[in-house]
């Protein structure tokens, strides 16, 4: 019933997407419109694949640093990435890959200096450095972007912020065959990580006892939700809140065992984002509105509800 | 079966010291574990019980001397294989998320299961007996955090219990229990070690518990062994007194000793 209902919302949330936009298609010649076929689809299927991810993402995170608040973003990729993003804004770099690929790298350097950080106490990976390294590292990283953005003329730091908050018009069918190609790698990771993943959440020295190999476990996960978020963060920029609201609304739902929950996260993340994007793109059409926009300002009141559900077991 | 068994767990003239310590957390320990026994580890803090178990468990790495499980050193265990053989309740530790019995205790299947593959029917059987040997499937479906102190550490042993493991062992199980579940805690454990024929090591401070329940203990003070066998031959005024600074007097019930602490008066100069 449950996974009846997600499905059917996946399929809602994909319709809506290819059927509703600024442009009005009439319904009988959906399957027949370029609109549709090279800007809505490819739309929807990358929506859908940065969210699912996302949502994979922040829940193994949150298993991963113990803290059930935690968030993809928290780890300082967004920090990373929006830095290498308004660099390539900045400094004109040319072609439609270079932007992505400039937050691409921008946020694989701040997984590197946060992991590096983690490691700082010896072999072990410490969950607690990795959370206040991600925080730092990104708080650092925002300083140096808003340097930059401050230098900038005005129709770039326009396009630098529109970037920083998310959105999927960069869609095109190039980006979801690299995504369709990159995203399944770390997520079969993090799926392989279910059990492991549940034994940890009573603690690293249970888990051992239990028989999970803890280190291994640790930066399997990191790596793997890190580089998935890297790889949604290049194409689509941060999008807020979806990383965070659906691997708890799939708790909620499911419960914490990861075998069902990280299914779940990914249907569930990838809906709320091509939902979300609907949003953005027909509320104020023929304007757009960046779809992190969306994602918080549905995201925020769910999530100060959930709070509320999480204080009282 | 008449040939000799290897012990379940064998220290041999363990010596270990934690980087930058001046002194060592554990010098010249040997005990081993059959089969059928249940071997107390005693002390006062600090006198390296923790350790001891850090190294049985293959987390530590002696500098001298070896830790053996079934024959082979615990630290060249896969994590995995060893949770087949040793099943560990820890002193602590705290759930993340909210959790039923039934699903806490299936988590001690996890050695068992393949990388994605399914819990199949007779790990779900391995659970219900572990948990009625504890006396809580009438537990299964409670929360958690809705469970006494007893009713918990019942369930994680139950949990340690569902890795089917030959060895057993426990940290401070009965620490902040009351009177009747610490009590229903060692007959419990005595239990398992006499029906199911478990090796049991357990760290304890209760002196008293120790010596009615187990066969034999292992008194360490500042990381060396004082005293070790029968509960009768380890547990003497003097060694007590001596151990853990302290004036005591002794008794015996059903063979086996007990130890009163006595108010410290100014006349005793220990």
């Amino acid at each position: 019933m449950r996974w009846t209902l997600l499905v059917v919302l996946v399929l809602l949330a994909l319709l809506a997407s290819v059927a509703l936009g600024p442009a009005a298609v009439p319904l009988g010649e959906l399957l027949h419109s370029d609109i549709v076929w090279n800007l809505r689809v490819p739309r929807a299927l990358l929506a859908f694949l940065v969210g699912g991810s996302l949502g994979v993402a922040g829940a193994g995170l949150q298993a991963l640093v113990r803290n059930p608040l935690a968030d993809p973003f928290l780890l300082g990729l967004s920090g990373g990435a929006g830095l290498g993003a308004v660099l390539a804004i900045a400094l004109h770099a040319p072609g439609p890959w270079a932007l992505p690929l400039a937050a691409f790298v921008g946020a694989l350097a701040a997984l590197g200096l946060v992991y590096r950080l983690g490691l700082i106490g010896g072999a072990a990976l410490d969950p607690r450095i990795l959370l206040l390294g991600g925080v730092a590292i990104g708080a650092f990283a925002a300083a140096v972007t808003t340097a930059i953005v401050s230098l900038a003329d005005a129709a770039e730091l326009r396009n630098a912020f529109l970037w920083l908050w998310g959105g999927l018009s960069g869609a095109s069918w190039d980006t979801v065959l690299v995504v369709a190609l990159y995203a399944p790698i770390p997520l079969i990771v993090l799926f392989a990580a279910s059990r492991p993943l549940d034994l940890l959440a009573l603690g690293e020295e249970s888990a051992g006892y239990l028989g999970a190999d803890v280190e291994q476990v640790k930066r399997r996960v990191y790596l793997a939700a890190s580089l998935l978020t890297a790889a949604a963060v290049a194409v689509s920029g941060v999008i807020g809140f979806v990383g965070l609201v659906v691997p708890h609304i799939a708790r909620l739902t499911w419960g914490h065992r990861h075998r069902v929950l990280l299914p779940a996260a990914f249907l569930g993340g990838g809906a709320l984002l091509a939902f979300a994007d609907v949003l953005a793109r027909t509320v104020v059409a023929p304007r757009e509105l960046p779809v992190g926009v969306v994602t918080a300002l549905i995201g925020v009141p769910v999530f100060t509800m959930l709070l509320r559900r999480w204080t009282i077991p | 079966m008449t040939a000799p068994l290897l012990p379940l767990l064998r220290l041999n003239g363990v010596r270990y010291r934690y980087s930058g310590a001046t002194q060592d957390a554990l010098h010249d320990v040997s005990l081993a574990i059959a089969p059928h026994q249940f071997h107390a580890v005693l002390g006062p803090n600090g006198s390296g019980k923790t350790t001891l178990v850090r190294v049985a468990l293959g987390a530590l790495v002696p500098l001298v001397g070896r830790a053996d499980v079934i024959g082979v050193p615990a630290s060249q265990w896969s994590r995995q294989e060893l949770a087949r053989v040793v099943g560990v309740v820890p002193q602590r530790e705290d759930n993340l998320f909210p959790q039923r019995v039934r699903e806490t205790v299936l988590l001690g299947r996890y050695p068992h299961l393949t990388l994605w593959g399914a819990e199949r029917a007779e790990d779900h059987e391995a659970v219900d007996r572990a948990l009625r040997a504890c006396d809580a499937a009438q537990l299964a479906d409670r929360w958690l955090w809705t469970l006494s102190g007893g009713e918990y550490q019942r369930v994680r042993l139950a949990r340690a219990l569902a890795q089917q493991p030959q060895l057993l062992v426990l940290d401070e199980p009965a620490m902040s229990l009351d009177l009747k579940h610490q009590m229903e805690l060692f007959e419990l454990v005595r239990g398992l070690v006499d029906q199911q024929g478990l090796g049991v090591l357990m760290i304890t401070h209760d002196l008293n518990l120790a010596a009615r329940f187990a066969d034999s203990l292992l008194l360490l003070a500042e990381g060396r062994p004082v005293a070790s066998g029968a509960p009768a031959d380890v547990l003497t005024q003097e060694t007590v007194e001596t151990v853990f600074s302290w004036p005591v007097a002794m008794q015996t019930i059903d063979g086996r000793p007990q130890m009163i602490p006595l108010r410290k008066r100014e006349e005793l100069h220990l």
